[in-house]
């Protein structure tokens, strides 16, 4: 500074250096900190009701365009139905195709909204508040159109109720023994399991709505707060049901992507009979999970503005988290591949050829972007923090994720025991338009919902902020965490 | 399991490996008999020849010195039948009395999981209703369904002959008589490479002929027990 300023004063009017430094953190501590920056209950409010509330002309392009897409789908179902399943490209030997691998990918984005509220909360991981209803959506969503594809898979959909174990007169039940119907029984439980989960979490957000909303919302919402007044032994039982459903769903969800791996499994097909499928698909449940979440925060915080809920260091955690189950993903690949290189038994080396032959552009891409593209990125933090590359990152393990599941389930089919009868799968326009059908669905869905149902669960935030304290510790601040139960 | 019960029947297929010529009479013959409607060739090429018999034709040596090899390959029966358990709704069960595999048409729902839990690949789904080209439609055998679009269907040693037989054998007061069952692929082998009969019969061809010093059976490590014989064929010298 030029001007040289006289001290002048008495010495305890002089700033403190060491107040500014304090100062300093604390204002630095707010910014990269949701729950250090606590706002008024009612400004959270306000913000979460508004962008429900608030649909311009963009909105309804886009929906026009995802229900468009909706109907394409439905129309190819329709179609298939009534023609049968030649007009697919499945034949004798590869019988299940994308459509079962569609089913394991939907339930594998599901998987991250379990673990994203439910393991996080029982380990009092604090960057799971603004995230986890947005994560808790897509597993509702990727479970209900998950649940879908069996019925838009089997031949004969008119008799598909012969699953479901209703009594009958003839006492002709479901065959226990079937790796399908504990499948079903499996994605049954845990669909209504995370619902509840979901709908007990949501029930002081509908009753906030219900308080701020007018018309038809406030109707709605009434009746989905249950009467709740937000007394205290109200949220200790919250508190105490949500507890009880963490511990319950996350076997659930366990279960679940193991029931679906041991469909596979559980057959003698070569390249299927594995016994590390169960954790190797929960892991890649996780793994395409924690990847579509990612997208779903970035489309979430751009279209609805919510720069104030998920910031920098939710984007950083999430990408951490990523990083980490790229490494699990990698290792029970490695694990499970090495296992049958080494074996060398001939059909298993048939498929491996398979894969690195024919069908080689796919295998590279699905290791391209399954393990070059998140270990070459993640371990940055200017890559974890920032928006353009965690979506493209999140696209790619999408990818990666879908191929690696085709591979398994139509690569693998097509090589088995009598060489006779090898034959390539290459899809038909049925199982394009239906897979892209239903991610537009799934796309449909989740934007019809946002304008219903608060997407941030505006009460644990608030919870959160109201825990947490700044303290000083000598010459520090630390952010510190009150236990209020 | 299966083989230590000694009630009913247990149908049993040998195919003589040496003498089949791959002249694929028992695929037409099955074709007629079971009302399995003709693929066409686009179909076959997208990998759905529907036949419940076929001769898988492997080739043996390079060019010039090149040997066809021939091998029928349809339901192996299996008494530890890995089809079975996968099925959701019990369409694919064992039958006490036959020991046979069978394929209940109006329950299965089509998920084809016995389709692929199949290590023979010989269960065949109706990717499409049935279609006959004129005038095949006028020969339809009225002894076994057409079965409909959607559901998975198979060889099933001509169930229907087995039923006829020892339904006459029953009204004439007599056991079946070894020879007196013949499924279709059996009536047409010009060579006679197949012989099928009861095993459980003693003085039946079938249990005369087993062990036989040439027999095989077809992916025998996977441990699905098949209740068809092969009999090694070519220039394969067993017991020497």
């Amino acid at each position: 500074m030029l001007e040289s300023k006289a001290v002048t004063g008495p010495y305890w009017e002089q700033p403190d250096p060491e107040d500014e430094r304090l100062a300093y953190q604390l204002e630095h501590g707010r910014e990269e900190h949701l729950l250090l920056d606590a706002r008024p209950p009612a400004e959270l409010n306000q913000v979460v009701l508004n962008t429900m509330q608030q649909t311009g002309p963009r909105f309804w392009v886009i929906i026009a365009g995802l229900g468009a897409m909706t109907l394409a789908f439905l129309i190819a179902w329709f179609i298939q139905i009534i023609s049968g399943l030649g007009i697919t490209g499945l034949n004798r030997s590869v019988m299940w195709g994308p459509y079962i691998a569609n089913l394991i990918y939907f339930i594998g984005i599901g998987h991250a909204g379990t673990f994203i509220s439910a393991a996080l909360r029982l380990m009092r991981m604090d960057f799971r508040r603004p995230i986890a209803r947005a994560a808790e959506t897509i597993t509702l969503f990727g479970l209900a159109i998950a649940g879908l594809f069996p019925i838009i898979h089997v031949g004969s959909v008119w008799k598909l109720f012969y699953m479901i174990p209703i009594p009958n007169q003839r006492e002709l039940w479901p065959n226990f023994r079937s790796a399908l119907f504990w499948d079903m029984t499996a994605i049954t439980t845990y669909l209504i399991g995370s619902t509840l989960f979901m709908f007990v979490a949501l029930i002081p957000d509908f009753a906030m709505a219900r308080d701020h909303t007018t018309g038809w919302r406030r109707k709605l919402y009434g009746a989905l707060a249950l009467g709740w007044r937000g007394a205290e032994d109200e949220w200790h039982r919250l508190e105490v049901v949500s507890n009880i459903l963490s511990f319950v769903i996350i076997p659930v969800m366990f279960s679940v992507h193991t029931g679906v791996s041991w469909n596979l499994s559980m057959a003698i097909q070569p390249g299927w009979h594995s016994a590390i499928f169960g954790p190797f698909f929960v892991v890649g449940a996780l793994y395409s999970g924690v990847a579509a979440v990612i997208i779903v925060m970035i489309i979430i915080r751009k279209t609805l503005r919510f720069g104030y809920f998920l910031r920098e260091e939710h984007f950083n955690a999430m990408g951490i988290f990523l990083l980490l189950l790229t490494l699990a993903w990698i290792y029970f690949y490695f694990a499970e591949w090495i296992t049958n290189w080494y074996g060398n038994l001939p059909m298993e080396k048939a498929i491996q050829q398979m894969l690195t032959g024919p069908l080689a552009p796919l295998f590279y891409l699905m290791l391209f972007c399954n393990i070059v593209v998140p270990l070459a990125t993640l371990w940055s933090r200017r890559v974890r923090t920032s928006l353009p590359a965690m979506l493209v990152i999140g696209i790619f393990v999408q990818i990666g994720m879908y191929v690696e599941r085709v591979l398994i389930v139509a690569g693998s089919l097509s090589r088995n025991e009598l060489p006779f009868n090898w034959v390539n799968y290459t899809p038909h326009w049925p199982e394009v338009t239906v897979t892209i059908g239903t991610l537009a669905f799934l796309g449909l869905l989740y934007a019809l919902f946002t304008r219903v149902v608060p997407i941030i669960p505006v009460w644990e935030v608030y919870e959160g902020q109201a825990m947490q304290q700044v303290r000083r510790i000598g010459r520090a601040i630390a952010p510190t965490r009150t236990e209020v139960h | 399991m299966a083989e230590e019960r000694q009630q009913g029947h247990k149908w049993t297929m040998i195919v003589d490996l040496d003498k089949c010529t791959g002249c694929q009479a028992c695929v037409v013959a099955c074709h007629a008999e079971n009302n399995v409607p003709s693929p066409s060739e686009d179909e076959i090429i997208r990998g759905r020849a529907n036949h419940w018999i076929r001769i898988e034709r492997y080739w043996e040596g390079e060019y010039p010195n090149v040997k066809a090899r021939f091998l029928p390959v349809f339901c192996q029966q299996c008494g530890n039948a890995p089809c079975e358990p996968v099925c959701p709704v019990y369409a694919s069960y064992h039958s006490v009395e036959e020991n046979l595999n069978v394929q209940v048409y109006n329950r299965c729902v089509g998920t084809r999981y016995c389709g692929n839990n199949c290590p023979y690949r010989v269960r065949i789904f109706n990717f499409w209703a049935p279609h006959f080209d004129p005038p095949l439609e006028q020969q339809l055998n009225p002894d076994v369904t057409v079965r409909g679009p959607g559901v998975m269907e198979k060889c099933t040693f001509c169930i229907q002959r087995i039923r006829r037989a020892r339904e006459q054998a029953n009204v004439e007061g007599r056991p079946l008589e070894d020879g007196e069952v013949q499924p279709a692929c059996v009536q047409s082998c010009p060579t006679d490479a197949l012989i099928f009969g009861d095993k459980w019969d003693e003085n039946s061809r079938v249990a005369k002929m087993i062990p036989h010093e040439r027999q095989f059976k077809l992916l025998e490590h996977l441990g699905t027990e098949p209740a068809v014989y092969y009999l090694k064929g070519g220039e394969t010298h067993v017991g020497e």
